[in-house]
This record gives structure tokens, C-alpha cells and sequence, in this order.
């Protein structure tokens, strides 16, 4: 239960931080330090190797990408939006303050209590016989997403193809 | 033994944080890590989920959100690119050539 609260308020706060903190950089670190702890929750789920493709391909890859974009393009600081919170837009506050008050709403009726798992729930070889078993073409199908995206990625991002 | 509604409303702040991100800032970049938290939010629930129905399918389909956030961060930041080779800016408040 410890670890659970440490790590959710490390998890908000690290979010809240990404998107009031003035510099890129300093967000996609902190978004980093929020995806660390929600592997931890991950963890306590026993979703082991969902946790580590968490870390792997989340904080390794997709974030580093986006560290590298920022750099790339050599933002000045007067683009930055000094006004992100000091000029509000209140109507953001109070859609998201009703989303929020809906969602908790609904989540109340959920049953409350875990129900006990083996112990090779969420192993790597359980999820990887379900990834080339039950859910195979999904899987497959993947792959020309990310051929799709890569080519995508390309044309857009390339000068004068 | 954590319940499962806490879980499912700390997914829910996550969330909201990532909305207010998409909708309160105005840097491109900070609004494409709002949606980043809010498939992590997402995620979050479909663990606990999948931990609560002691069915692990929910891992699956988290490895396939994962997946596509993946595909959508080299699109979205190709796009990133793109804009700002033209703009000179990742305001968002700089793309108006649409706005009615």
C-alpha cells in the first residue's frame, strides 16, 4: 500500500510537472520520471514484462525521440509560450475539473477487491504465448503499422522528397 | 492488496492532467506529451483491469497501445518538424490559417 501511494504521487506530480514546466526538456525528463513510476505500478499489478517494455520502449525509445526533436530544432525561448499559465484558459480548467468529478464518479462503483493471481501471471513466457497465439494477427499487423509510420515519418520530416 | 479503485482513479487524475496539458498549453510539443500521459493513463487502467479479471489479454493490448504510441510519436513529430521548418515556431497559436 506504501509503495502503491509513493509511487501514484511521484506519477501525478511528475505529470502535473510536465505540463506546467516551462522548458521541453525539463518535460520529457519529468515525463520520464513519471513513466519509471507507473512501471512500479505496473510491477505490483505482476505485469513484469508489460513494466519492462514500459521502461524499454517508453522511457528508452518514444522519449529519447522526443529529446531528440527538441534538440533538433533549436527552439528560441521566446517561442516557448511564457503565457502557458499565466494567461489561463478557463474554460480548460473547468472541462477538466468536470472530466475528472465524471470519472471518479464512475470508477466508484467498481468492485474493490483483487482477486489472487499465479504465480506466472504476466511472465514474459505467458504474455509471448498469448502475443503468437490468441492474438497473432493483431500482432502482425503491427509491424505495417510501424512500416507505415516509418515511411510516413520520412516523407514528412524530409526537405523537398 | 491494493484495490482496484484506487488504481482506476489515479488513472483517472493522469488523465485529466494530460487533457489540461492538451488543452492549456499552447507549445506543440508539450500538447503531444498530454497525449502521451493520457495513453499512459489508459494503460494504467487496462492493467488494472487485467490484474482485477485475472485475464491477460489487457497486456497484450497494453503492448499494442504501446506500439501505436509509438508509431504516432515519429508521425506527430515528423509533423513537429514540418511545421516548424515553415513557421519558425511551435506555437500552437501560429497555425492559423484555418481558423475561421
Amino acid at each position: 500500500m506504501l509503495l502503491f501511494v509513493v509511487a501514484a504521487i511521484i506519477a501525478l506530480a511528475a505529470a502535473v510537472m510536465v505540463i506546467t514546466v516551462k522548458s521541453p526538456v525539463a518535460s520529457v525528463l519529468y515525463l520520464i520520471i513519471s513513466l519509471l513510476a507507473q512501471s512500479v505500478l505496473y510491477i505490483q499489478l505482476s505485469g513484469l514484462f508489460v513494466a519492462a517494455f514500459l521502461v524499454l520502449i517508453y522511457g528508452g525509445a518514444i522519449l529519447v525521440l522526443f529529446l531528440f526533436v527538441i534538440m533538433m530544432l533549436n527552439i528560441r525561448h521566446a517561442d516557448l509560450g511564457r503565457d502557458m499559465l499565466a494567461k489561463v484558459k478557463p474554460w480548460g480548467w473547468i472541462f477538466g475539473a468536470a472530466l475528472l468529478a465524471e470519472m471518479v464518479w464512475m470508477s466508484m462503483g467498481v468492485s474493490s477487491r483483487m482477486n489472487a493471481v499465479g504465480e506466472d501471471f504476466g511472465s514474459v513466457t505467458a504474455v509471448a504465448l498469448l502475443l503468437y497465439g490468441k492474438f497473432v494477427y493483431p500482432f502482425e499487423l503491427t509491424s505495417i503499422l510501424l512500416l507505415a509510420a516509418i515511411v510516413g515519418a520520412v516523407v514528412m520530416a524530409k526537405r523537398g522528397l | 492488496m491494493v484495490p482496484l479503485d484506487y488504481y482506476i482513479i489515479l488513472s483517472a487524475f493522469l488523465f485529466v492532467v494530460g487533457v489540461i496539458g492538451v488543452i492549456v498549453s499552447r507549445n506543440l510539443i508539450v500538447m503531444f506529451m498530454g497525449i502521451e500521459i493520457m495513453l499512459n493513463a489508459a494503460n494504467l487502467a487496462i492493467m488494472a483491469f487485467s490484474r482485477h479479471l485475472r485475464l491477460m489479454d489487457g497486456h497484450v493490448f497494453v503492448f499494442l497501445v504501446m506500439t501505436v504510441a509509438a508509431a504516432e510519436a515519429a508521425v506527430g513529430l515528423a509533423i513537429i518538424i514540418a511545421v516548424f521548418r515553415g513557421r519558425e515556431s511551435v506555437n500552437a497559436d501560429a497555425l492559423n490559417v484555418m481558423k475561421w
